[in-house]
């Protein structure tokens, strides 16, 4: 096939395609500035934290940048302060449609850390090793 | 795992900046150490191995402090069915003959050779450079040897689901867990919970500190005063000592 042919094919097949690709809608809660470029993060994300997390649990490295909690600190929708419970939801919309069944949240939280105590570093009276 | 572990060289805290001291608080009454906090990004290192020194003397009868800080901690419901996770547990002993009585709390020992490592078929429980022994839940299959294998019945199985996530450790059913020595605190140079619960309560029964450091308050307290550890005879090397037993 001849290139004009083909980019004339895909030109008029493109517009009825993307009208039919429904995107999720998502609550990306606060946002704002992501870790990392958005894009690279939607098809990176799950290594980058598996990375991470095995560094935080069998080394003690903490502060790391990419982090679980960090976000669900951004993200949670100022609804119902979570990343899950519809669709709409941070990590539960991706994931329905993307139909990758997500069991992070078993286990951790899917509220943003608590603004108090030992979770953000604070030092609790007489407890402070230094 | 991504990470081999056991490549890895710890640095030495800090550079040899983890000033040493020990505080007093009292006259001849010392608490926390004081050594510098990791930095983020720094690895645990084997240079510090932290450990606690019980005075069953200074530990009430009665007393739960230290248990309820540890469920509020670390988001146990604190119930004591059978089933129930338990991190730490009061013990209230008696001596046959005399009827002398003790009380101690018991949990994870945090030995230097731990069994509960040994036999895990799935490196999910591993202890860590600075001797906190540790399971990696997203590793364990929950196939409890480990519960079998320790002699101290430090860990517990987690039967149910768990919906209260606003405890510090997350934590899931299916996973077997035990004490962490609060290590998301210690990370931060942050005593554990039950450490920082006992001494509010104004009875000091639990020293929490660095066994590497030889001017350390617990290494210190350790050469002064006759203490055991909990079935020496297993040569475990628990990180955990007794004094008043």
């Amino acid at each position: 096939m001849k290139p004009w042919v083909m980019m004339l094919l895909l030109l008029t097949l493109a517009d009825p395609l993307v009208a039919a690709v429904s995107v999720p809608d998502l609550d990306i809660g606060q946002g704002g500035h992501c870790v990392d470029d958005p894009r690279f993060m939607r098809l990176n994300h799950m290594k980058l934290m598996l990375h991470q997390r095995d560094e935080t649990v069998h080394q003690g490295i903490r502060g790391g940048k990419y982090s679980l909690a960090g976000c669900v600190d951004c993200h949670a929708s100022k609804k119902n302060h979570s990343v899950l419970g519809t669709n709409q939801n941070f990590c539960q919309g991706c994931h329905v449609y993307a139909a990758v069944k997500i069991d992070c949240f078993e286990c951790h939280s899917s509220e943003p850390r608590k603004m108090s105590g030992t979770q953000l570093g604070l030092v609790p009276a007489g407890g402070r090793l230094k | 795992m991504s990470c081999n572990r056991n490549n890895q060289r710890r640095q030495f805290l800090s550079k040899g900046a983890a000033l040493a001291a020990a505080v007093t608080i009292a006259p001849g009454l010392m608490l926390y150490d004081f050594a510098r906090a990791r930095p983020a990004g720094e690895p645990a290192s084997s240079a510090v191995r932290w450990g606690m020194l019980i005075d069953a003397g200074q530990c009430e009868s009665g007393c739960d402090a230290c248990v309820s800080a540890c469920n509020r901690e670390n988001g146990l419901s604190g119930r004591t069915l059978p089933t129930d996770p338990q991190w730490i547990r009061k013990l209230e002993l008696q001596q046959e003959g005399t009827g002398r009585k003790v009380s101690l709390p018991m949990m994870c020992q945090h030995c230097a050779e731990p069994p509960c490592v040994e036999v895990c078929p799935t490196g999910a429980s591993f202890k860590r450079a600075d001797g906190i022994v540790l399971v990696d839940k997203h590793l364990c299959i929950g196939c409890r040897y480990c519960m079998m294998a320790c002699p101290y019945k430090a860990r517990s199985f987690v039967h149910e689901p768990v919906v209260d996530h606003s405890g510090a450790t997350p934590r899931g059913r299916g996973t077997v867990e035990s004490c962490t020595l609060c290590v998301h605190r210690v990370d931060q140079g942050v005593a554990p919970a039950c450490v920082e619960a006992c001494a509010k309560e104004g009875h000091q029964a639990i020293l929490f500190g660095n066994l590497n450091d030889p001017e350390s308050a617990i290494s210190k307290r350790l050469q002064s005063v006759t203490s055991v550890k909990l079935r020496a005879d297993l040569n475990l090397d628990p990180g955990f000592s007794f004094v008043g037993l």
